[in-house]
C-alpha cells in the first residue's frame, strides 16, 4: 500500500559550534538521495525523510557532519568551521583563490585559531601559529609593537618588516609617532583571518615592497540574514613574573663597606659619605598589579538586502609599570551590498580609532634595576619633588647635598614615572570602498577599483615636570621641560585591475592586470623648551613624501584540475630613486601538480591530499626609511642649537646630505619547493615548505670610501645575504564527533642566514660593520655582520675558565697567537652564534568536548642567543661612581658573586643559550547554549597568558629582539575573564 | 600620474643642491657649515641629524677625537672611563679597527669632501664676501689636511676635482700631501681677511699659524727641515694684532673671545653652539670627586673622566707657576687604576665661567660658551724659540730668550721665573710647552717632533699599559689607516708595521 514507505518529519536548527549562531543557508540532505532543503536565516530547517536515513549538513567552510536519524524527530547540529577544507577561500593579492588552487607558500589564520586574550596588538593574534612567521613582542608595554619576521627577513640596513595589507589597502610602515605599533590601531576582535604570503610567488604581485614577506589582514564583513549582536567584555589582571635577582640594601652596604675596608679604588671615605640606610626594593616600588577592561559590541546582518557589520571596542589596558596605559575606542563599519543582478558589488570598509596612550619612562625600568637600594624613594628636598636624587655638592659635613645641582647619571626610578607626562592621542582613520563590477559584454571579464586612504594623526606630549633631574642636563633652569609634538602620516590608494576567468573543459583560466598608485606623506613636528619657558631648545618640523607606481599581472592556469600554473608580472616605479633606476621588473613562475587528483593515487586511499609546489620569483625592497630622498643631492639647514658663531651673530649651517644617485632597487630571488599533505581523510593535514632567498644589492648603510661622499656611510646598495630554511606543518585531528573535537598542530621552522658579500672591494682582511650597541661605555658594539657569517653574530672575546669553572677576569684566548694584550687586537674576537633561533616550533591545540573547550598556544625556540647585558654591566667598580658628584648603582646577586672588578663587556660568557619554551596561552572556556531563552547565548572563558617559560637563560625573559638584553619593560602574566553574549 | 614619480622635496629645510645657492647670506651658511665640522655633531643641536655615523654621535665630534688623539696618548691626559678601546690611547695598543681613530679619520676627510664641494660652488665668484669664503674653504681643508699629514701621514686625497659619488680615491704621500696643502696656504694667503677682521673666522694670521706648524714638523713629515720658513710666517703672526694676555686664564674661559692671545677659535655657545663634542666633553670629563661643578666651572654636570700623570704635574713648579691649574683635594698624584677618578691629579684649566668668575649671559646646564684656542700666541713665542733652537735663520736666540720669559713672566707674575741663555735647550722647550700648552692639542705632535712619543727614551706612567711605563713600537708615531677605510677604497695601504 501507499504508506509502504514509512516516513518521518525531522526538524531543528543547524549552529556555528564556536560562535553558536544559527547558520543559514546550509544544505540538508538526505544521503543517497536527492531529497534535501537548505535552512532558514536563523538555521532551522524540516525536512521529510524515509525510515533508516542518514542526514548530510555541508556549507562552505564548515566539516559535513552526518547523522542517523534513528526515530528523532528533532534534530539540531552544531557544525565545525574546517579550516582544511581544501575549497576554503584564500584572500591573495587583488584577488582570492581556492585553497587547492594554491601554487606559492601561503598560510592563513582564521578568528577561530587566533591566540586567545590579545586586547590591544593584532600581531599577537599570530604569535607561534605560522611556520617561518617569527612574532617578538618587543615588550610588555601595553600596545607594545612587536617584530615580524617572515622567513628570517632578506635585508640589513632596509626594513625587514612585511608588508602589511589591511582589506587591500597597503599601509605604509612607518611607525607614526605616539603610536609603538601601527596595526594596534586595528581591533583585534575586528579580524577575520590573516593570510601570510611567504614565497616570492605569492608575494611578487606586491613586486616591491614584497621581500620580507606580506600579510593581509581582513576584517569581518557584514552577512546576510537577521541581524545579530553580540557582546564581548574581557577583564584582565596582569602581574610581573619575576624581578630581576639584585642586592638589597643590606646585602649592599656589606658589599661595599667590605670593599672600602678592602682599601677598593675610588670607594673611599667621601663615597661612604653617600651610602643610605634604607632597603629599598625599587623594583616593587615600579611595578604594579594592572587591571584591563574591553568591551566589543558588535551587530551585523542586513537591511533591505544590504548586509552590514558595525562594531564598537573599548579598551583600557594597564600597564604593570606604573603610569603605562592605553585606553582606544574603535569603531569599524562594513557594508558590501550589491547592484544589478549582483553585477555590481560594492564592499566598503572603514576603521576608525582613537587611541590615548600612556608611555611612561620605559627607562625606569633599568633603574630600578641599578638604583642604590640603601636610598630612599623620598628625601627631604626642596627642587627634586620630594623625591630622592643624588646631586652633585656636599655640605660642608662631607654629606650629599640633596638640594645642589642634579646629577644627570641617575635617576630615581619612581621619579622618572611620577615627574614625566608622556601622553599622545592618535586618531586613524582607515576607509577603503572596492568596485567589482562584471562586465555585460564579456562573461567571466570583471574590473575592480578599490579607493582607499590611510590617515593617522598623533597629538603628543612629553614633559619632564619641575624636579626632574634627568633633563637637567639638557635645558637652562631646573624646572623640566614642556615637549609637544604631531605628527600626520597620510597615505591614498588607488588600484584598479581587470580580470578574465573562463573555464574551458580541461581547462581554467585566469588572467588579471592592472595599475596602481599610492602616495605617501608624513608630517609632523616637535616643540620643545624648557620649563620656564626661557629657552627653545627644539622647533623642528619634517614633511616629505613618495610615490609608487605599479602595473602587474597575473595568469593561473589550471589543466584537468591537477596541474597548475601562475605566472606574474610587476612592475613597480619609486620615487625614492631617479633615471633608469627608477623601474624595477619583478617576475614570479609557480606550478603545482595535485598528485592526489591522478588516477593512480586512487589505489593509495590513505592519501587524501598530496600536492607539490615548486616556485621561482624576484621581488624588490625600496624601504629607505631613513630617507625618502637618497638619490638626490639635498642641503640640510641645521636647526636649534647648531649654528656658528662669526662676529657677534650666529648663522645656521646648511649641509649637502650624503646621497648615491645610482641608488636602485635592492633585489631578492626566492626559490621554494612545496608538498601539501593529508592523510586518513585529512585527519593529519600539513605542508612541507623548502626555500633559499638571495638577497642581491642590499640596500645598506656602509663605510665608504673617506672623501667620495658627504659621510662616513652611505645609503647604497652593496652587498648580498642568503636566507635557506625548512618549515614543517602538522595538524592533526584525533577526534572529530559533533560533540568532541580535538585539533593539534604543530609547526616547525629551520632558518639559516649568511651574508655572502658586504662590501664594493673584495677586501678579505675586512671585519665587517659593527652592530648591536649595548649599555655600559658609548658606542660599544656586540655584533658584527661579516662575509661568511650570519648577519648580527656575536663578535666577542673567548673567556678562560678557572679550575672552579668561573670566568677569569680580563683572561681571554689569544686566537691570533700575537704579542701584545688579547684585547687590544679586535682580531682576538671572533664570531659566536646569533640572535637568530636555529628552530622555532609552535604547538597549539583545541579540544571540545560538549560545553566546554580547551587551548592552548606554545613555542620552543632553540639555539637563540643572547646578549646578557645586565650580567656584563655588573662589576664591581661600577657600583661607586664619581660622575655628577658620585653616585651608587645597585648589581645583580650573580654579578656580585662573579665579582669582576672592571666590565668585561667583550667576554663570550656573557653570550647565553637562550633556548626557551613558552606558554603563550591557555584558555578553557564553557558555552551555555540557552542564557534565559533559546535566542541568548553566553560563552564563558578564563585564559592565561604568558602561563609560564622554560629555560637557563640567566635573564628574566629569553625572548629578547635583536638579541641585546637590556631591561625591557617585562612582559607580565595576565589573568582574563572573558564572557560573550551573543543573541 | 607616472609624472609624480619626480619628487622634490617639500621640507622647506631641504633644498636640492642646483637651489641652495642664492645670496650672499646663503653662501655663508655653507661656509659656516665648514666651520662647524669642528665644532658640532650634526645639523642639530646638541644630537641629531649627525654628520657621521658608525659612532656615538658626541664622540664622533671633529675636536673631540682630535683632542683624543692628540692628548690621551701622552703624559698629558689619562680617562677613566669603558667606551670601546678609548684606553688603547694611554697604553698605545690601539689598531685598525680602533673606532676613535677611525672617527678621527672619517672627520677630516669629511670636513674636506664638504669643503672641496663649497670650494666647486664658489670657484671663480668675484663678489669679494664669497671670495673671501672661497678662501676660508680652502684654509679649513688645509687645516683637516695638515691634521691628516700629521696623524696619518698618507690619507685619501680629494680636491674639488672630485665630484661626490662612490668612487675610489687616490692615496697621497705624506711628502706630497704636504706640498699640497703648504701651496695651497700660500695661494689663498692674499684672500684670507687680515688678522682680526671678525672672530671665528680664519684670517691671515691663523694659515701663518698653520703653516708654522707644518714647517717645524717638517722633518718629521718629508724629512727635511723648514725651520726657517717657520721663522719667516712666525715672524708674520708677531707683526698682527696680538698680545700674551695678562691672565694665563683668559684663553681657556667662557669670555676667552676676548683674549688678546687669540689667534683662531673653534667657538661653541652655551645656546647656539652646542654639541657632546668639543668643549662640553672638555670641560666636562674634567669634573669629578670633590670639585664642584657649578661654583667653580659654571656648569650643572660632571662627567669624572680626564686627569693627568704625574710626569706632567712634576714639570711645575707647582707653588709659583700659575699655569699649574690642578686638583689635588682627592686625588692622588700616582695612578694605580686609570678607571678611578681619584687616581691622578685633576685639570681646572677649562671653565665656563668668565675670568672674574661671573657666569656669562648664555650660560646653560651643560652647554659652555668657552672657546677652543687653536692657535694663540702663546704657540707662536714657542715655535719660534724651538725653530731658532733647531738652526733655523732669519730670528734671533735673543729674541728666542725673551719670547719665551714673557711666557714665564705671566706665569710667574714676575721675572722669578725667567731662565738664562744657558737654560733655553730644546729639552727645555718639551717641558715648557707642556707647561703652557697641556691639554690643548698639542702634545703627540711635540712629542713625535723630540722622537719620545714611541720607544722607551721617555717613559711616563701607564705608557705601554703599565704603571711606570714602558717602551713602545716607533711606528706608532702615526697611527693606522682604519680598517673600514681599507675594506671600503681598495687603492689604500696600510701604514708600515700595522
Amino acid at each position: 500500500c501507499a504508506t509502504l514507505w514509512a516516513q518521518q518529519s525531522v526538524s531543528g536548527q543547524v549552529k556555528d559550534a564556536d560562535e553558536g549562531f544559527g547558520l543559514p543557508g546550509v544544505t540538508v540532505l538526505e544521503k543517497g538521495t536527492n531529497n534535501g532543503t537548505i535552512t532558514d536565516v536563523d538555521g532551522y530547517y524540516t525536512i521529510t525523510v524515509a525510515e533508516g536515513a542518514v542526514l548530510t549538513f555541508s556549507f562552505v567552510g564548515y566539516q559535513t557532519p552526518e547523522v542517523a536519524v534513528g526515530n528523532r524527530t528533532n534534530i539540531s547540529v552544531n557544525m565545525e568551521t574546517d579550516l582544511t577544507e581544501l575549497s576554503e577561500i584564500v584572500v591573495i593579492g587583488y584577488g582570492q583563490v581556492q585553497k587547492s588552487d594554491l601554487t606559492g607558500a601561503v598560510a592563513s589564520v582564521q578568528a577561530k585559531d587566533f591566540n586567545k586574550g590579545v586586547l590591544t596588538s593584532p600581531q599577537d593574534l599570530l604569535v607561534g601559529r605560522i611556520a617561518g612567521v617569527q612574532v617578538t613582542t618587543n615588550s610588555g608595554a601595553p600596545g607594545s609593537a612587536a617584530t615580524i619576521r617572515i622567513r628570517g627577513g632578506s635585508s640589513l640596513s632596509a626594513s625587514n618588516d612585511p608588508l602589511i595589507v589591511i582589506d587591500g589597502f597597503p599601509v605604509d610602515n612607518t611607525t607614526i609617532s605616539g603610536l609603538s605599533n601601527p596595526l594596534s590601531t586595528i581591533n583585534p576582535s575586528d579580524i577575520e583571518s590573516f593570510t601570510v604570503l611567504k614565497d616570492a610567488s605569492a608575494t611578487a604581485i606586491y613586486g616591491a615592497r614584497a621581500s620580507n614577506g606580506v600579510i593581509i589582514v581582513t576584517t569581518k564583513k557584514g552577512q546576510s540574514g537577521k541581524p545579530k549582536f553580540s557582546v564581548s567584555s574581557r577583564t584582565s589582571v596582569s602581574t610581573p613574573i619575576a624581578y630581576v635577582d639584585v642586592l638589597d640594601g643590606d646585602e649592599y652596604r656589606t658589599l661595599v663597606n667590605g670593599l672600602h675596608e678592602e682599601g677598593f679604588s675610588g670607594i673611599n671615605d667621601a663615597a661612604l659619605n653617600r651610602l643610605g640606610t634604607e632597603n629599598t626594593n625599587w623594583q616593587k616600588e615600579i611595578y604594579q598589579t594592572a587591571i584591563s577592561q574591553d568591551v566589543n559590541v558588535n551587530a551585523s546582518g542586513a537591511i533591505k538586502d544590504i548586509p552590514f557589520r558595525v562594531s564598537y571596542g573599548y579598551t583600557d589596558q594597564e600597564g604593570i609599570l606604573k603610569t603605562t596605559y592605553m585606553k582606544r575606542h574603535s569603531i569599524s563599519v562594513n557594508t558590501n551590498p550589491s547592484f544589478f543582478n549582483d553585477q555590481l558589488k560594492v564592499n566598503l570598509n572603514v576603521k576608525e580609532t582613537l587611541a590615548n596612550t600612556g608611555f611612561g619612562d620605559q627607562g625606569a625600568v633599568g633603574a630600578a634595576v641599578n638604583f642604590d637600594p640603601t636610598q630612599s624613594v623620598y628625601a627631604d628636598n626642596t627642587k627634586y619633588g620630594g623625591y630622592f636624587a643624588w646631586t652633585t655638592e656636599n655640605l660642608p659635613d662631607g654629606t650629599m647635598d640633596p638640594d645642589g645641582p642634579a646629577n644627570t647619571f641617575s635617576s630615581n626610578p619612581v621619579a622618572l614615572l611620577k615627574l614625566r607626562n608622556n601622553v599622545a592621542d592618535v586618531n586613524r582613520l582607515i576607509g577603503n570602498i572596492q568596485f567589482d563590477y562584471a562586465l555585460p559584454f564579456l562573461p567571466g571579464l570583471s574590473a575592480n577599483l578599490n579607493l582607499g586612504m590611510d590617515r593617522s594623526n598623533t597629538d603628543g606630549i612629553d614633559d619632564a615636570l619641575p624636579g626632574s633631574t634627568w633633563t637637567y642636563r639638557d635645558y637652562t633652569g631646573e624646572n623640566g621641560r614642556l615637549l609637544d609634538y604631531d605628527a600626520t602620516n597620510s597615505s591614498e590608494l588607488l588600484d584598479f585591475y581587470l580580470k578574465y576567468k573562463k573555464d574551458f573543459t580541461d581547462h581554467q583560466l585566469e588572467l588579471t592586470g592592472g595599475y596602481s598608485y599610492q602616495h605617501f606623506q608624513r608630517e609632523g613636528s616637535t616643540f620643545n623648551r624648557n620649563g620656564d619657558q626661557t629657552q627653545v631648545v627644539e622647533d623642528s618640523r619634517y614633511i616629505n613624501e613618495n610615490f609608487l607606481i605599479s602595473f602587474f599581472g597575473r595568469l593561473n592556469y589550471i589543466f584537468k584540475n591537477k596541474y597548475l600554473l601562475t605566472a606574474t608580472l610587476r612592475n613597480d616605479g619609486s620615487s625614492r630613486f631617479t633615471g633608469e633606476n627608477r623601474w624595477g621588473l619583478f617576475p614570479a613562475l609557480a606550478a603545482g601538480w595535485k598528485i592526489s587528483e591522478e588516477g593512480f593515487m586512487s589505489a593509495v586511499p590513505v592519501v587524501s591530499n598530496l600536492k607539490l609546489r615548486l616556485g621561482y620569483g624576484v621581488t624588490g625592497q625600496q624601504d629607505v626609511t631613513s630617507n625618502q630622498y637618497p638619490a638626490l643631492p639635498i642641503y640640510r639647514e641645521s636647526i636649534g642649537g647648531a649654528s656658528y658663531q662669526f662676529g657677534d651673530t650666529f648663522v645656521n649651517t646648511l649641509r649637502p646630505d650624503p646621497y648615491d644617485a645610482n641608488i636602485k632597487w635592492e633585489e631578492t630571488t626566492t626559490y621554494n619547493v612545496g608538498v601539501d599533505y593529508g592523510f586518513f581523510d585529512d585527519r593529519v593535514y600539513g605542508s612541507v615548505e623548502l626555500y633559499k632567498r638571495e638577497t642581491r644589492d642590499l640596500i645598506n648603510n656602509i663605510p665608504i670610501a673617506a672623501g667620495s661622499n658627504f659621510s662616513n656611510f652611505l645609503i647604497t646598495n652593496v652587498g648580498n645575504l642568503e636566507n635557506e630554511g625548512v618549515e614543517v606543518t602538522l595538524n592533526v585531528r584525533p577526534v572529530l564527533k559533533p560533540d568532541f573535537t580535538w585539533n593539534i598542530g604543530v609547526n616547525f621552522t629551520h632558518n639559516t642566514n649568511q651574508i655572502t658579500k658586504l662590501t664594493k672591494t673584495d677586501d678579505p682582511d675586512y671585519q665587517g660593520v659593527a652592530v648591536g650597541a649595548i649599555s655600559g661605555g658609548v658606542g660599544n658594539m656586540i655584533q658584527i655582520h661579516t662575509v661568511g657569517y650570519p648577519a648580527n653574530s656575536f663578535y666577542v672575546f673567548q673567556q678562560v675558565y678557572g679550575t672552579d669553572g668561573q670566568p677569569l677576569e680580563g683572561l681571554y684566548v689569544n686566537r691570533t697567537g700575537e704579542t701584545g694584550a688579547v684585547t687590544s687586537n679586535e682580531l682576538n674576537k671572533y664570531h659566536y652564534y646569533s640572535p637568530a633561533p636555529e628552530v622555532l616550533m609552535g604547538f597549539n591545540s583545541r579540544v571540545a568536548y560538549k560545553q566546554f573547550d580547551f587551548s592552548f598556544s606554545s613555542r620552543l625556540s632553540l639555539n637563540n642567543y643572547v646578549y646578557n647585558n645586565l650580567q656584563s654591566g655588573g662589576v664591581l667598580s661600577g657600583l661607586y661612581t664619581t660622575s655628577g658628584g658620585g653616585y651608587f648603582n645597585n648589581i645583580t646577586a650573580s654579578a656580585a658573586n662573579r665579582g669582576f672588578t672592571n666590565p668585561q663587556y667583550w667576554s663570550d660568557t656573557f653570550v647565553e643559550n637562550a633556548s626557551f619554551f613558552k606558554m603563550d596561552n591557555i584558555s578553557l572556556g564553557y558555552s551555555l547554549d540557552k542564557l534565559f531563552t533559546d535566542a541568548i547565548k553566553l560563552h564563558v572563558s578564563l585564559t592565561v597568558q604568558n602561563a609560564f617559560i622554560i629555560t637557563n637563560y640567566d635573564g628574566l625573559d629569553p625572548e629578547v629582539s635583536g638579541g641585546i638584553d637590556n631591561n625591557i619593560y617585562p612582559r607580565p602574566r595576565t589573568f582574563l575573564l572573558g564572557l560573550n553574549l551573543s543573541f | 600620474c607616472l609624472g609624480d614619480l619626480e619628487v622634490e622635496p617639500i621640507d622647506s629645510n631641504l633644498i636640492t643642491s642646483a637651489n641652495v645657492y642664492k645670496t650672499t647670506a646663503d653662501y655663508k651658511k655653507g661656509l659656516a657649515k665648514l666651520y662647524a665640522t669642528f665644532a658640532l655633531s650634526g645639523q642639530q643641536g646638541p644630537a641629531g641629524q649627525p654628520d657621521i655615523a658608525g659612532i656615538d654621535e658626541g664622540f664622533g665630534n671633529y675636536l673631540r677625537q682630535y683632542w683624543n688623539c692628540q692628548e690621551l696618548t701622552t703624559e698629558e691626559a689619562v680617562i677613566s672611563w669603558n667606551d670601546a678601546t678609548i684606553k688603547d690611547f694611554h697604553a698605545q695598543t690601539w689598531s685598525p679597527t680602533d673606532v676613535f681613530i677611525g672617527a678621527i679619520y672619517s672627520r677630516i676627510m669629511y670636513t674636506v669632501a664638504l669643503s672641496n664641494e663649497f670650494i666647486r660652488a664658489t670657484d671663480g665668484n668675484s663678489d669679494p664676501d664669497i671670495s673671501k669664503f672661497h678662501a676660508e674653504a680652502r684654509f679649513l681643508r688645509a687645516l683637516a689636511y695638515g691634521h691628516a699629514i700629521d696623524m696619518f701621514g698618507n690619507p685619501s686625497f680629494v680636491t674639488e676635482a672630485d665630484l661626490p659619488g662612490a668612487f675610489f680615491p687616490e692615496q697621497i704621500s705624506r711628502a706630497d700631501l704636504f706640498a699640497y696643502v703648504e701651496s695651497e696656504l700660500i695661494a689663498i694667503e692674499s684672500d684670507l681677511g687680515d688678522p682680526k677682521f671678525e672672530y671665528g673666522r680664519a684670517d691671515k694670521a691663523a694659515a701663518w699659524m698653520l703653516l708654522a706648524k707644518l714647517y717645524l714638523n717638517a722633518e718629521v713629515y718629508i724629512g727635511e727641515p723648514k725651520f726657517t720658513e717657520a721663522i719667516t710666517v712666525l715672524t708674520k703672526v708677531f707683526g698682527g694684532p696680538y698680545s700674551i694676555s695678562d691672565d694665563y686664564r683668559h684663553n681657556f674661559v667662557a669670555d676667552n673671545n676676548t683674549s688678546p692671545e687669540l689667534i683662531f677659535p673653534i667657538t661653541y655657545d652655551g645656546n647656539n653652539t652646542q654639541s657632546f663634542g668639543g668643549m662640553v666633553y672638555l670641560i666636562h670629563a674634567q669634573i669629578g670627586g670633590t670639585m664642584s661643578a657649578s661654583e667653580m666651572f659654571g656648569t650643572g654636570d660632571a662627567w669624572a673622566g680626564l686627569r693627568t700623570t704625574s710626569a706632567l704635574v712634576n714639570k711645575f713648579d707647582l707653588d709659583n707657576d700659575a699655569r699649574a691649574l690642578f686638583w689635588t683635594d682627592g686625588q692622588s698624584l700616582e695612578i694605580n687604576d686609570i678607571g678611578v677618578f681619584s687616581d691622578g691629579y685633576a685639570i681646572t684649566k677649562f671653565r665656563n665661567r668668565k675670568l672674574d668668575g661671573s657666569l656669562s649671559e648664555s650660560n646653560h646646564n651643560v652647554h659652555v660658551d668657552t672657546d677652543w684656542p687653536m692657535f694663540r700666541l702663546a704657540d707662536a713665542n714657542l715655535m719660534y724659540a724651538e725653530a731658532v733652537l733647531r738652526g733655523g735663520t732669519g730670528g734671533s736666540r735673543a729674541e728666542a730668550l725673551s719670547l719665551v720669559n714673557e711666557l714665564r713672566e705671566r706665569a710667574y707674575g714676575d721675572a722669578s721665573g725667567n731662565i738664562t741663555d744657558a737654560e733655553l735647550t730644546l729639552d727645555f722647550i718639551l717641558d715648557e710647552r707642556a707647561r703652557e700648552l697641556f691639554w690643548e692639542g698639542h702634545r703627540r705632535t711635540d712629542l713625535v717632533r723630540f722622537g719620545v712619543f714611541t720607544g722607551g727614551s721617555y717613559l711616563w706612567p701607564w705608557k705601554g699599559n703599565v704603571k711606570e711605563g714602558r717602551a713602545t713600537e716607533t711606528h706608532r708615531d702615526l697611527f693606522p689607516i682604519p680598517s673600514a677605510e681599507l675594506g671600503a677604497n681598495p687603492n689604500l695601504e696600510q701604514n708600515d708595521d700595522y
